[in-house]
């Protein structure tokens, strides 16, 4: 065993400051960035008319009242399944662009890589490029230009984490009555705490932690090796291409040399402070900034582009080899990504069903098991339900509750002389129920009988049934 | 599998440390990540100096912030019972009857709530937790009343008790059935007879033979509060002996028991215990259990 000591087991964060790069992945990127932050940003505020008693937020998150609203559709507690649904196929989503496009998410759309991209874009324009901030950086004392730029990044980064950090709570109240609640202090501390906690969080990580939190906080990039294969389109470079890489002598190139003239345009764009030439690593998040930075270069130089590239490992084998590359459908459709695709549909078809078959009333009984049953003076045994007659419709129905099983069984309704129960509009009204034998009858003497509970909507005829039991007094 | 780019040896950095040739890679971690380690640490003596934690002799340290569940609690309890109390007051006002015509107000709703919540801390124990009763002990699910089913004699019965000594009010929810065995009011061939014939009202008896002879010791004798058919007296008590209930059991020892030694069940006067407002909320619970009137 050596016993040399390692020189330091703890790293301190090396600064990066991507340099500004103009391409066909930055223009992507832009407009994907504006589309994320509008489609955050604009969505509370859309309104979706749903009638005098229901919120007319197009989504929202009504804890308070335990629905959520999503423009035409209204989710209940117990439909939490589509939700989860839902949960279900945005996990596959990401496992089949993963194994398609590898880190795509991570590359585009991740809010991580969305926010630290705008705030470097406001870093940018506060302190200038790369250059500029490099050296306001080095320079160690605090002038008054210093304190200036930095004072006017800081104000800027805390006013956009505030405004993320404000957006988040709109998804769950009223936006414009929560907005003018927050603004008069009217509003409720959870909803102050919360600001205050996603303003602090945004300010820090995009900020300040950046790829700290891709590379250390963030499980997924770990987990997603999994789904990658050497077919998975990734960033690569093409080693055989650009090396022995060097200088540019007298804009002339070196016939020995690769393409590489090592200009070091890739690296200084890269947000992730990593060199692509050195393969692919953990870091990388598949942005592609370094691509098109490359490819501004060699278009300089007279060089084909495509020195690094969306490529696969195969096609770097490939293409040393000498064969014809691989087309894209075929790194695309492979047996892994047409199962994630199949399940993803599968999930997405039975929701859809899930959403049309389901009815707009329902029911819930829950028989009372203390006592099981109670003798009535004239001999005749009582069994009680708790009954949750559901109306999803915007507006009051009448409901009749009826049964279907034994004749001798009848129902009968706390405080009312009818089995006809008025249940207000979007509610779930809890009605204790009966259900009684007359003395002597079957299911009076029986252990237990089994009938069924049908509730009917009155305005629609829609129908729902809950089957259930009665127990008798060999019970 | 995805196949990782060859590393070149001399760009990676080891700890140094090597075991028969394998050497371990330097990943260090991030500072920051250390910061907040001693961060944490930190912040859990904070936390153990603010808050109850070092175990004493007798009890922990109570912390700075003399934070306790117990008082946080009493807080609580406080601040819902200033929050209730407009509607507490409007239940005392409120007509009880009002109750049984219209169960849609909120006022209903709370005087329900509340009064499940009452009834769970002071009726559950004798009457059980699901109102069922039990040998005596009356299930107040059922539509049988000793002393009336109305919201209104509920009340009064939950106000007074029965047969509570206390009471100031010893006019209501007072009787008292003698002990005609016992006291040698009967014969015990009378007592036989009449509990056949008691048990002829609902049922079968035991011998029907005696149940002519007890008809007229049940006249003589029982008429009077039980009524004529047995069918019994809610102003004094009595129960019906008609119906299918029996508050002490309906075979025949058991009635024979009740004749020869008399019950005269009891229950607590509440009007000394709670509010005005807790009585006529378990009032409306127990109203609305599938019994009342």
């Amino acid at each position: 065993m050596s016993q040399a000591e390692p020189e330091q087991l703890y790293a301190a964060r090396e600064p990066i400051f991507p340099k500004k790069v103009y391409g066909n992945f930055r223009n992507l990127k832009w407009v994907i960035m504006i589309v994320t932050l509008g489609i955050y940003y604009v969505t509370p505020w859309i309104r979706w008319d749903r009638g005098p008693s229901l919120p007319d937020q197009a989504v929202l998150l009504d804890m308070a009242n335990r629905r959520f609203y999503f423009f035409w559709i209204e989710i209940w507690p117990h439909e939490f399944y589509f939700i989860a649904g839902l949960l279900v196929m945005a996990g596959l989503g990401l496992f089949l662009f993963t194994s398609a496009l590898g880190r795509v998410w991570c590359g585009y759309t991740c809010p991580q890589t969305v926010w630290t991209d705008l705030f470097i874009l406001v870093e940018r324009w506060i302190e200038g490029d790369r250059n500029a901030r490099l050296r306001l950086h080095r320079q160690k004392k605090w002038d008054f230009r210093k304190a200036r730029l930095r004072l006017t990044k800081w104000v800027t980064w805390l006013l956009i984490a505030m405004a993320t950090g404000g957006a988040w709570v709109f998804y769950f109240a009223d936006a414009p009555t929560l907005l003018v609640d927050l603004f008069t202090l009217n509003a409720h501390p959870i909803a102050y705490t919360t600001i205050a906690i996603l303003t602090g969080t945004t300010f820090l990580f995009g900020g300040f932690a950046r790829e700290q939190i891709c590379i250390y906080a963030c499980p997924w990039p770990r987990i997603q090796a999994a789904m990658m294969d050497e077919d998975t389109l990734t960033v690569g470079y093409r080693e055989w291409r650009g090396e022995p890489r060097g200088k540019l002598r007298k804009g002339k190139l070196d016939p020995e040399q690769g393409d590489c003239i090592d200009c070091m345009a890739c690296v200084n764009v890269c947000p992730m402070g990593i060199d692509i030439r050195n393969g692919q690593q953990m870091e990388c998040i598949t942005c592609a900034l370094c691509i098109d930075a490359c490819d501004e270069v060699m278009e300089k130089i007279g060089k084909p582009r495509g020195l690094i590239d969306y490529m696969a490992f195969t096609d770097e084998e490939g293409e040393r080899a000498g064969k014809p590359p691989k087309p894209i459908w075929k790194h695309v459709f492979r047996p892994r990504t047409v199962l994630y695709t199949g399940l993803w549909s599968l999930v997405g078809v039975g929701l859809l069903v899930a959403l049309f078959i389901r009815t707009d009333i329902d029911m819930t009984v829950a028989p009372v098991r203390n006592p099981t049953y109670v003798t009535m003076s004239d001999g005749s045994i009582r069994n009680t339900y708790e009954i949750k007659l559901r109306n999803m419709h915007g507006e009051e129905r009448p409901f009749v509750l009826s049964l279907t099983g034994d004749p001798a069984l009848r129902v009968e309704i706390e405080g009312a002389d009818t089995q006809t129960v008025v249940v207000p509009a979007d509610t779930a009204l809890p009605v204790r129920t009966y259900v009684v034998a007359p003395s002597g009858s079957v299911p009076a003497e029986s252990d237990r009988v089994e009938f069924r509970f049908w509730v009917e909507d009155a305005t629609s005829g829609e129908r729902a049934f809950k089957d259930t039991v009665f127990n008798g007094k060999g019970n | 599998m995805a196949k990782q780019p060859e590393k070149k040896k001399d760009d990676v950095e080891t700890t140094g440390h090597s075991w028969d040739g394998i050497e371990e890679y330097n990943n260090p971690l991030p500072k920051w990540w250390v910061w907040v380690f001693y961060a944490t640490i930190i912040w859990g003596i904070g936390y153990t100096i603010a808050y109850p934690a070092w175990p004493g002799i007798n009890q922990a340290t109570s912390g700075l912030l003399n934070w306790s569940t117990r008082a946080n609690v009493a807080e609580e309890i406080e601040t819902f019972a200033e929050r209730n109390a407009p509607k507490n007051t409007a239940l005392e006002e409120v007509e009880l009857a009002s109750f049984v015509e219209e169960t849609d107000t909120e006022l209903y709703a709370y005087a329900r709530s509340s009064g499940a919540a009452v009834y769970q801390t002071w009726c559950a124990q004798c009457h059980g937790s699901g109102a069922a009763g039990g040998v005596g002990y009356p299930n107040l699910q059922d539509d049988d009343w000793l002393w009336g089913g109305t919201i209104e004699d509920i009340h009064t019965t939950i106000r007074v008790g029965v047969r509570n000594p206390d009471t100031d009010e010893d006019y209501l929810r007072v009787s008292e059935m003698p002990a005609f065995g016992a006291d040698e009011l009967l014969e015990e061939e009378q007592v036989e007879q009449v509990v056949n014939y008691v048990m002829s009202m609902s049922g079968e008896p035991k011998d029907a033979s005696l149940v002519e002879a007890g008809q007229e010791v049940y006249l003589d004798n029982c008429a009077a509060c039980h009524g004529d058919d047995g069918q019994g007296d809610t102003f004094q008590g009595a129960p019906n002996l008609a119906d299918a209930i029996w508050l002490y059991g309906g075979d025949y020892a058991s009635i024979r028991e009740t004749v020869w030694n008399s019950r005269n069940g009891v229950m607590p006067q509440w009007q000394d215990r709670l509010t005005e407002a807790q009585m006529r909320a378990v009032a409306t619970y127990v109203h609305q259990l599938g019994g009342g009137e």
